[in-house]
């Protein structure tokens, strides 16, 4: 008897809603039975509402079960789950549950379909072609195609990925450096830690595309260290890659050397900005740097270096497998290729959905999201993280693109959503940017560093019936300053989530008769 | 610091000095070897990869990852950014500091929980999330907290 594959994920949701003591008592329930069962560890399709979601491959292929908790298993294998038979939780054939057959996957392919850890399993499903083909190619011509599919920085920037690449190329200098900023700390986004965890060789390949474009021979991930799960997948990984030759001194036989190593965080959410990422990649105070010079042209250790988000490198192999145009076909105005969303917080089917650009907010809010999870109506949604805009409910047809979003005041970042229900209390939310960038401030910029403090005082003085209307012209003449007089994002964005809840959501911005605010941290 | 705490932070720093801009490094294997960075350790790093004190000082408080007083027993840290307040995180907090009876970047009087704050756990389709020793809960209520709490307790 041939032994029965079952896929139970190992992706941090997953396991945090209890996927290892289901997989645990599934393995148990099939060693008492005598069952010969092929367990696969792999990423999250990214149904965070399915999680945890259990796949058996059968011969009509692979289908799903979910949310499967432990309580459920005894009665999974009375029903004959094992044969893809029915039960209360059968979702059917996972490529057909319709949340997932209606997205555009191409950096998540092969997210929660493959082993992370096997370079076997990659390689058949597409995986390396796009290195393969670069190493056919001319620098140049890599880098060009790179600019040709219109791919922009997904960390938030949108700068084109291609012209950051040629600036390194350019540079003629020996030693030049391929940096991965990892420091995913927007609240609402998880997509570059799903995708480290569930298809962690998509970013490696995608960092060795770029190392044989630049003519770098050494590569870090800057990796928060709020991810111990990504850090295991990634090192792992790294090291099937090394063994396989994909990693070290003879790329594929080459002669090319790529040398790739995780370098951890220590929880500052401003190493998420480039400089400081690469002042934390030295060992130092991660404190902004100036620009000029570029990190393209001074950057690690002063030397030329590309410094792109998870998502980029994510990307990178699909351009040079399918070829530019084919990526460059997805999307709409200069916003091109896909985007792998996140739908957060307070929303009844939260998780990834991978879409070229030009969905709307709606869609992506009631169609995948199914509204708010307490099942109240959403009042406001912010996109892009802690420093993004608060989008009201009236706003909500805006379209997934840098360039709509910018023009209603609001900005896409690395695409996370939150969602809140009509309980939010936005001058509460509003307050909470500033502690936040108080809390997080690396200190350089004045605005920002004691900026922030004010603002948290102005608006609980406003809350606390001092001078309520004085007090609110304050604080956008504040915002102002922070705007004007930051270096780097964490400053100049803080204003954002400020701004808009005044602008869309004033009512909350009266004085409470009852006590004041008190300090939540 | 013991002697040998002393002679851990020393080979730490032997093995790891001549690596590239090591200092994050070292303190993150001084970390996870004595569970906090002691005062001490500072000046011993400081000679080996010819920094000054300052320099070292000033990494260690930059990143809030880095504590300098040593942790209770299990470090519980709890998310406080905006996916989890909106599914209550706000409530869980104050629920956990009232159960453990500390604030943030407090240990409890036995030695058993340090509780932290965190931003962002990148559980955010699974709000409110929490972080036990490294291992990662999602969707905690208040009732789950306990529960989890009782468990460590054991």
């Amino acid at each position: 008897m041939t032994a029965v594959t079952v896929y139970v994920p190992r992706d941090a949701a997953a396991l945090s809603i209890g996927a290892e003591e289901v997989a645990v008592a599934i393995a148990r329930e099939c060693s008492a039975r005598g069952i010969e069962l092929k367990l696969i560890r792999n990423g999250s399709r990214g149904a965070c509402w399915l999680e945890p979601l259990v796949e058996v491959v059968t011969a009509k292929g692979r289908v799903a079960y979910g949310p499967v908790t432990v309580a459920d298993v005894p009665s999974l294998f009375a029903a004959g789950f094992l044969d893809g038979r029915g039960h209360p939780l059968f979702l059917g054939p996972t490529d057909e549950i319709p949340w997932f057959a209606s997205q555009q996957r191409l950096t998540f392919a092969r997210v929660g379909i493959v082993d992370p850890a096997s370079v076997a399993d990659y390689v058949a499903n597409g995986g390396y072609q796009g290195l393969r083909r670069a190493l056919s190619m001319a620098p140049e011509a890599i880098v060009q195609a790179v600019l040709d599919s219109g791919l922009r920085g997904r960390g938030g920037a949108a700068f084109p990925t291609g012209i950051k690449w040629k600036t390194v190329l350019q540079q003629a200098v020996a030693q030049k450096f391929v940096t991965c900023n990892a420091d995913e700390g927007d609240s609402g986004t998880f997509s570059d830690r799903m995708l480290m965890e569930g298809d962690p060789l998509c970013l490696i390949e995608g960092m060795t595309i770029a190392a044989v474009a630049v003519g770098a021979t050494q590569g870090y991930i800057y990796l928060r260290a709020e991810y111990p799960h990504s850090h295991r997948a990634l090192n792992t990984a790294i090291a099937a890659a090394y063994q396989a030759r994909y990693l070290g001194s003879d790329v594929l036989g080459s002669g090319k050397r790529f040398d790739l190593e995780v370098r951890l965080g220590a929880g500052a959410y401003v190493c998420g900005e480039e400089t400081s990422m690469l002042q934390s990649l030295e060992g130092r105070r991660g404190e902004v740097r100036v620009r000029p010079p570029l990190p393209a042209i001074e950057g690690l250790f002063g030397k030329p270096t590309i410094v792109n988000n998870v998502m980029t490198f994510g990307s990178v192999p699909t351009i040079l497998h399918q070829g530019a145009d084919f990526y460059k076909n997805f999307g709409m105005g200069r916003s091109r290729g896909t985007l792998p969303l996140q739908l957060a917080g307070n929303i009844k089917r939260g998780g990834l959905i991978e879409r070229a650009f030009g969905v709307s907010l709606r869609e992506l809010l009631y169609d995948y999201g199914g509204g708010s999870a307490t099942g109240r109506p959403i009042r406001a949604v912010q996109v892009g993280g802690p420093l993004g805009a608060f989008i009201p409910a009236s706003q909500f047809d805006v379209l997934i693109d840098y360039e709509a979003l910018t023009a209603i005041g609001a900005l896409l970042g690395h695409g996370g959503i939150v969602v809140f229900d009509d309980t939010v209390d936005m001058a509460r939310m509003a307050r909470y940017a500033m502690e936040f960038c108080a809390v997080e401030s690396c200190g350089k910029c004045t605005p920002c560093r004691i900026g922030s403090t004010r603002g948290v005082e102005v608006i609980d003085k406003i809350l606390g019936g001092v001078e309520s209307e004085r007090n609110l012209a304050l604080l956008e003449n504040l915002c102002d300053t922070l705007l004007q007089g930051s270096l780097c994002g964490l400053g100049g964005m803080t204003p954002f989530p400020v701004q808009s809840a005044i602008k869309h959501f004033r009512e909350d911005f009266r004085a409470r008769s009852k006590t004041p605010l008190k300090r939540a941290g | 610091m013991l002697p040998s705490e002393i002679d851990t932070v020393r080979r730490i720093v032997a093995d790891m000095k001549d690596r590239p801009g090591p200092c994050i490094e070292v303190l993150h294997s001084v970390q996870a070897a004595l569970g906090y960075v002691p005062a001490d350790a500072v000046p011993i790093i400081a000679e080996a990869l010819n920094l000054s004190r300052a320099e070292v000082h000033g990494v260690v408080t930059f990143y809030h990852f880095f504590r300098e007083t040593p942790p209770g027993k299990h470090t519980v840290s709890i998310c406080r950014a905006e996916a989890c307040q909106s599914m209550g995180a706000d409530n869980l907090v104050e629920h956990a500091k009232r159960r453990l009876g500390v604030d943030f970047h407090e240990t409890t009087a036995d030695g058993t929980f340090s509780l932290e704050p965190v931003f962002c756990l990148g559980n955010c389709a699974c709000s409110p999330a929490a972080m036990i020793d490294g291992r990662l809960y999602g969707r905690v209520t208040p009732e789950r907290f306990d529960e989890l709490v009782a468990e460590k307790k054991q």
